[in-house]
């Protein structure tokens, strides 16, 4: 297989861009990684998106985003898997070109949340858990999230303030980064006072959801970031038919793999943008990924997850403080971990980093596309 | 109005009906032809006895369009007493009330509904066990 590389790259703010819509969110990302990479261009157009044909009513963002973006008539498809669509739309595009058939692959990830409000969101991202046996009960995303926290809690005799350290470090990481939803401080007395949202899960736990759109130009052309692992693995969609609700065995298996084809593992990792969506997920991940035993990952978060700590998690925000715009935030984790790699963090620079991975998680973990990125 | 998408599930909505693997002999809920556990085709339909117990639970406060009517309510995974676990809402139970461990039954009750005309969706939620049913 030949090497493949990340030549271009745009983010936008994440937030409510109550003035812009999906499609012009979806170019704006685009031109940014096309003026990011002159002279590159794209042969087909992935787009990662989850929930444009429920909240937009607008399916078929292919053959869409590639008119209004000048580029009509290239090859162009959306790939969804929930909150792990954007990962796996790199992914594809990653495929197109290690294939030989793609010499450019052009990745959007796009999200326009604030179309609908409230309760026609919530039952919109419910849709990414079992329809028939989760959400029919009520179920939410939340609210797996905190089936899975509260048994974390149980089995491992962890408080709620025990996962603080997640939200904070986001919180004091976004302050520095322009494209953040939210800049404020958070301390972990706000957190363990925050409303519920569906107990043990509080406002300060779980992530925002906002529009955003990312672009990522990849290719075999050098540059200075190389695409050094690709793997996606899956578990069951329905989270009680796990045999072991505390295993992200998804996450588990994609990393295992990612490590595998780059030949490293996590102790070579300079950086980890993994799915904060909530922040027992954030502990899972870490167990998953061989970062802390199993039961042991809520214990990084109290000092090791800074910017200079043993494993950099959130450098830019992460989901809870970047903000969660659903099919974009795969985009915008690989994005910036390039960014570290390339030395272009600013503020929020991981000094050294030779190694990043990014780890997208669909669902309540039903879905993980990892990706390991090296410095060239 | 999706009839037909409720309708085909009245047998597992109302009486727990699933499967046990002619194989392996697991008993396997929500059906689905496959076994989970050593992937073998199973068919046979099984009763489930609708005792369990609480493996985990959560109070929804933000709930999704068709649920909002009785905010907040209490989700939570059971353990059937034959092996699955099934995610389901409690009833009969202060919301905050409920335990890890605590011994359920199921019953039949509503689950959501489409507006003031729209239709009205029937299924199992659990209680705790009572002691004349014992």
């Amino acid at each position: 297989m030949r090497d493949i590389y990340i030549n271009g790259l745009g983010t936008l703010p994440v937030g409510e861009h109550w003035e812009t819509s999906l499609r012009e969110l979806a170019v704006q990302a685009i031109q940014a990684a096309l003026k990011d990479a002159p002279g590159l261009k794209p042969e087909a157009l992935f787009v990662g998106n989850m929930l444009a044909g429920q909240l937009s009513h607008q399916e078929h963002l292919g053959a869409l985003i590639a008119d209004f973006a000048g580029m009509r008539g290239i090859e162009a498809v959306t790939v969804e898997a929930a909150g792990a669509a954007g990962g796996a739309a790199v992914r594809q595009a990653v495929l197109a070109v290690a294939s030989g058939w793609v010499e450019t692959a052009l990745v959007v990830g796009v999200e326009k949340m604030t179309d609908k409000v409230g309760a026609g969101t919530t039952a919109a991202t419910a849709s990414a858990g079992d329809s028939e046996w989760e959400s029919v009960q009520g179920v939410t995303p939340t609210a797996l999230a905190a089936l899975m926290m509260r048994r974390y809690m149980h089995d491992y005799q962890v408080a709620l303030k025990d996962f603080a350290g997640f939200s904070v470090n986001a919180h004091a990481n976004a302050k520095t980064n322009p494209k953040a939803m939210f800049h404020n401080t958070l301390t972990a007395d706000s957190f363990v006072k925050a409303g519920m949202v569906a107990e043990p899960v509080n406002m300060f736990d779980t992530a925002p959801e906002a529009d955003g759109a990312a672009a990522l130009l990849i290719s075999a052309q050098p540059a200075a970031v190389r695409v050094a692992a690709s793997a996606m693995a899956t578990d069951t969609l329905a989270v009680h038919d796990r045999p072991d609700l505390l295993n992200l065995r998804a996450a588990h298996l994609a990393t295992h793999k990612a490590y595998q084809q780059a030949g490293v593992g996590a102790e070579q990792m300079n950086v980890f943008e993994l799915h904060d969506g909530f922040t027992v997920f954030a502990a899972l991940s870490l167990e998953a990924a061989g970062f802390a035993e199993r039961g042991a990952g809520w214990k990084l978060a109290q000092g090791a997850i800074g910017l200079s700590g043993q494993i950099p998690v959130s450098t830019f925000g992460g989901l809870k403080a970047r903000g969660n715009p659903g099919g974009a935030t795969g985009v915008y984790q690989i994005a910036e971990v390039a960014l570290q790699l390339r030395g272009e963090g600013g503020a929020n620079q991981v000094m050294g980093a030779q190694w990043g991975m990014a780890q997208c998680l669909g669902g309540a973990g039903a879905t993980a596309v990892t990706h390991i990125l090296s410095k060239n | 109005m999706e009839i037909s998408r409720h309708w085909r599930l009245q047998q597992q909505r109302y009486g727990l009906v699933g499967e046990v693997c002619p194989h392996c002999s697991e008993k396997i809920f929500p059906p689905r032809d496959v076994c989970p556990h050593c992937s073998g085709e199973a068919k046979t339909p099984y009763t489930f006895s609708g005792k369990g117990e609480v493996y985990s639970y959560t109070t929804v406060y933000d709930a999704p369009e068709g649920y909002e009517g009785t905010t907040p309510y209490t989700v939570a995974i059971i353990k059937l007493d034959e092996g699955p676990l099934v995610t389901a809402q409690l009833t009969d139970v202060d919301n905050g009330k409920a335990e890890i461990g605590m011994p359920v039954e199921m019953v039949t009750r509503k689950l959501r509904e489409d507006g003031d005309r729209g239709m009205l969706v029937y299924g199992y939620k659990f209680r705790p066990q009572l002691a004349v049913s014992v």
